[in-house]
């Protein structure tokens, strides 16, 4: 993406019209353009703030007066949620996350490494066979992959969710990173070779060093992928302490049928890494998406 | 997918001097992993589907094609195939065209001053999670003092207001308006980065031919983001033939069997049932609908390469 201030500049230079409209024509024009962002921005961001000022009412106070902001700002609710099982499902998500993260990138840019500096028989299969892997929807080895895991003796523990996150997520990881390694110029790793330093050297002290950003990128994606996973996170893992926040979220709500304020305040806390990461790292994140267009 | 532009770099490196196992080192993790927890699976799931068997017994008996055969005559599953359609074409129109009408108004030089915070929230909805989101709405949906009622009654549509995820009628389409309200955003944003690329000169030109808005849009930003076009419709097409979170976390396929969805009855018919080859049947023809949606795409993409 051309950053903001180039193409400020570009625009600039070139929309100074041929044929200057008169400025009642231009707000004639942006009338109906701004009248359908409004509409779609309230459609878009009511709910989110409905689901943060309710978050600190009492379960009363949401049914007879869900509109208003509440009387008294309820802080207990997040301590009440968090303490009712959040922090658990907290912790395995985060656990869950990381080690999905590094392993991904980690294995990811070791195959791109290989595809991207060597010539080898097989070379254009195994890509082929990369590209392939994002087609497949991972509905459909549900009933397989379940066998597998317990076949593996790892069903309900980490592993069970790791594993299969790591390569579902390989995929476009890997063809990330190949077009960023194809970019780095031969004569950087043959100075080195020069100088006596081995494959896994010129790997460990060049190409990742220098490729932070698309590892950074690889993560982010993958981060995004993970915290929100909900159907493996929901059939292989089936004891309380070991639930990922997506679906410990459903033991959650049976557990708190009637108290909505506590619900929605879990909602929040659940939501707020993720959205936290996006707004900081929003340039990563989007280059990636659409590097890959690929979701989740 | 689109990663052509990932794929087309050239490759102009000389390989290291080195022994010829050492490519194999660096490949096998990605090959061990995909191979054993991406590929073994969908063979596994092809043989499957010919077996009847349950989750926690090693006993299989084969039973050729009647899984198939009886799925084919269960009317739940083209209830489950219908709704699937309902979602692949809700999801064209609302996405596809929505998120490049979107993409587009925020594109535009007269909204460019506010542009980046509304990118930003229409965004958001893309990076919460399905579960929180499918959650949320049941607040919206709620029928006594959800937002969807409490607004239709404020605005005096009291006829209009009902139980949406109760009601046999609605359950499914406010299922899909869900997803739909999760995803715009992330197509939008695909087809943001496909109209920042388009050269502005073009946009130029037109305005000197005199060209509106609307005129802009047809006939300059719409050929111009063709291949983006087939990539969102590709992603959002995939995506109608195997969802599962919405449907399962809203209603859990229900009222009756109104809102199931291909995802929902697989999981059902493997963990509520504990009919394993059936579910691997229904894992087959999810499979092979989402390969057709991509032969097609990939075929309508070639012809439009062409002209």
């Amino acid at each position: 993406m051309i950053d903001l201030e180039t193409k400020a500049a570009i625009d600039y230079t070139y929309n100074v019209p041929a044929k200057r409209r008169s400025k009642k024509g231009k707000i004639k024009e942006a009338v109906p353009l701004y009248f359908i962002l409004v509409v779609y921005f309230i459609v878009v961001a009511y709910p989110l703030f409905w689901m943060i000022v309710n978050s600190f009412k009492t379960t009363d106070e949401i049914f007879s007066n869900s509109w208003a902001m509440p009387q008294k700002w309820l802080f207990s609710n997040y301590s009440h949620a968090w303490e009712t099982g959040i922090s658990g499902y907290f912790v395995n998500s985060l656990v869950v996350t990381v080690t999905t993260c590094l392993g991904t990138v980690f294995i990811s840019a070791l195959g791109a490494y290989g595809l991207t500096r060597f010539s080898f028989k097989g070379k254009n299969a195994l890509l082929i066979l990369c590209m392939g892997g994002m087609m497949l929807s991972p509905q459909v080895s549900l009933v397989p992959l379940y066998k597998l895991i317990q076949a593996l003796g790892i069903h309900d523990t980490y592993l069970a969710l790791i594993l299969p996150y790591v390569a579902y997520r390989i995929p476009i990881t890997l063809l990330l990173i190949r077009a960023a390694f194809l970019d780095v110029p031969k004569e950087l790793e043959e100075s080195a070779v020069l100088d006596g330093c081995s494959s896994w050297a010129v790997f460990t002290k060049i190409f990742l060093p220098l490729n932070y950003p698309i590892l950074l990128t690889g993560i982010i994606l993958t981060a995004y992928f993970t915290w929100n996973e909900f159907m493996f996170a929901l059939i292989f893992v089936d004891s309380e302490s070991l639930k990922t926040i997506p679906a410990g979220l459903m033991q959650f709500r049976d557990a708190l049928q009637t108290n909505w304020g506590v619900l929605l305040a879990g909602l929040m806390i659940s939501a707020a890494p993720i959205i936290l990461l996006f707004l900081f790292m929003q340039k990563y994140f989007i280059r990636g998406l659409a590097a890959g267009s690929v979701k989740g | 997918m689109h990663v052509d532009h990932l794929l087309l770099k050239k490759e102009e490196v000389n390989p290291l001097p080195i022994r010829k196992f050492v490519p194999y080192l660096y490949l096998a993790p990605c090959i061990l992993m995909m191979g054993l927890f991406v590929y073994y699976p969908i063979v596994e799931n092809f043989r499957f589907s010919f077996y009847d068997f349950s989750a926690f017994s090693p006993d299989k008996a084969f039973v050729g094609f009647t899984n198939f055969i009886s799925l084919f005559h269960d009317p739940v599953f083209y209830t489950a195939l219908k709704n699937n359609v309902w979602y692949a074409v809700i999801s064209i129109i609302c996405q596809v065209f929505g998120g490049l009408i979107l993409a587009a108004i925020l594109e535009d030089p007269i909204t460019r001053f506010i542009s980046s915070f509304f990118r930003t929230v229409f965004f958001l909805p893309v990076v919460i999670s399905v579960t929180v989101i499918a959650l949320l709405f049941t607040f919206v949906y709620e029928p006594n003092m959800g937002i969807l009622n409490s607004f239709l009654h404020g605005l005096g549509l009291d006829s209009w207001t009902r139980e949406w995820l109760g009601d046999s009628e609605t359950a499914i389409f406010a299922v899909i308006a869900v997803s739909q309200w999760q995803s715009i955003g992330y197509i939008m944003m695909l087809f943001i980065v496909a109209i920042q690329a388009v050269p502005r000169e073009i946009y130029e030109a037109a305005e000197m031919d005199g060209a509106g808005k609307v005129r802009k849009f047809i006939s300059v930003t719409v050929p111009q983001v063709k291949e983006m076009f087939f990539v969102a419709s590709l992603i959002t097409l995939t995506g109608a033939f195997t969802v599962f979170n919405e449907p399962y976390i809203l209603t859990g396929g229900g009222p009756g069997n109104a809102s199931e969805v291909l995802g929902t009855l697989l999981y059902n018919s493997a963990f509520a049932k504990d009919q394993m080859g059936y579910a691997s049947a229904i894992a087959t023809v999810i499979l092979v609908l989402t390969l057709l949606v991509s032969l097609v795409q990939m075929k309508l993409f070639r012809t439009g390469k062409d002209d």
